[in-house]
């Protein structure tokens, strides 16, 4: 859900990054926050555990500029992907504007994904979202690894629905801004329409 | 007005100036640092006091986080939330206490105020809080109602998306 501020003429929308464990998600933005000049990015926050796992969640405020003297900020969040933690899972999901679903694209992780996806799918309806209507977009990433599944093998399980996908590669930084762009595009069209989110 | 039924939440400059009148009087009154508003989501609502050295952002995102974590512990044992978390430090603490179930309010003091006096006096001001979201939450819904849903994004055309990454 977008906040729109009359009195500071801002827009604030949240992007959650979704995925497996170890599937990229924190790397994404992390790419972002160290590729994003100083006066458009505030603080990456990361909640993690001790061997850099994360525990809650990572988060990155953006300030992309101004459309129609409207400020407009993107607050990126990550959830942890390992599959014990799907309360907090949960709490992160809420009043969520776009998800970016990050896929592993080795063959060993192609479960984990299904998996993953479709506990997406469970905690947005919980939440009252559908994920058919909501601002979506795809990234298989770890494509610079020998071991990679087909990208149209991916594609016939993960995206059945042809929402938009990239291919990436978030260490080197591959994909990594395209895949935001998409999203964010998603969603500040949707807020054209009127009718962001659920 | 905070249900995932709804698009956006949106703030007007009327409620915006009542809501900063009742914060910056709660500031005055309980001898605080700084206080701010946040919605669960984790987005800023308003702010008063020091906060020109704080990330008030990241402020509002660990806020809501704890908030959504303290929430989630409560309904596992039955509560329906706990409205109000207090961390004490060395010199500042912080209280935090949920307004009208939507919005969260926060409140950090030293040893010039008391525990007590930041628990009295934010009880006065949620309840005039409550007011304004409820008044915010009726014009949302009007407007909705009417169709008079003043976007200022109706109009954005590709070029102007496509500006904000170029």
């Amino acid at each position: 859900m977008s906040f729109i501020n009359y009195a500071s003429r801002e827009i604030n929308c949240k992007i959650v990054y979704y995925g497996p464990g170890l599937c990229g998600k924190t790397t994404n933005l992390q790419f972002v926050y160290q590729k994003t000049a100083p006066d458009a990015k505030g603080k990456m926050i990361s909640l993690a555990t001790e061997t850099e796992r994360t525990l809650f969640f990572d988060f990155l405020p953006l300030a992309l500029g101004e459309i129609r003297g409207f400020k407009t900020r993107f607050h990126l969040y990550t959830v942890p992907g390992q599959v014990f933690y799907d309360a907090s899972r949960k709490l992160i999901l809420k009043g969520v504007d776009g998800v970016v679903f990050v896929a592993d694209s080795q063959e060993e992780r192609f479960d984990a994904n299904i998996e993953s996806l479709e506990n997406l799918k469970v905690n947005l309806e919980e939440q009252g979202y559908e994920l058919e209507k909501l601002p979506f977009v795809i990234q298989y990433n770890k494509q610079d690894l020998p071991n990679c599944t087909p990208i149209e093998e991916l594609r016939e399980l993960l995206n059945p629905g042809g929402v938009p996908e990239f291919t990436a590669c978030a260490q080197t930084g591959e994909g990594v801004f395209e895949t935001l762009k998409a999203v964010a595009k998603l969603i500040l069209l949707e807020l054209k329409k009127g009718g962001a989110g659920a | 007005m905070l249900g995932p039924q709804q698009s956006s939440f949106v703030m007007y400059d009327e409620e915006f100036q009542r809501i900063s009148a009742v914060i910056d009087k709660l500031l005055r009154e309980s001898n605080a640092k700084v206080i701010f508003l946040v919605d669960k989501n984790g987005q800023l609502i308003a702010g008063c006091g020091e906060t020109e050295h704080l990330d008030t952002t990241s402020l509002a995102s660990l806020t809501a986080g704890n908030i959504a974590a303290t929430g989630g512990l409560a309904k596992l044992i039955g509560e329906k939330e706990f409205s109000i978390l207090f961390h004490e430090g060395e010199k500042d603490n912080i209280h935090i206490s949920i307004v009208a179930q939507r919005v969260i309010l926060v409140v950090i003091f030293d040893h010039r105020s008391s525990l007590g006096l930041v628990r009295l006096r934010v009880k006065k001001a949620s309840d005039e809080l409550a007011t304004i979201f409820e008044d915010l939450s009726e014009k949302a819904t009007e407007m909705e109602k009417t169709g008079n849903v003043d976007s200022p994004f109706a109009e954005i055309t590709d070029d102007d998306i496509d500006n904000l990454f170029s």
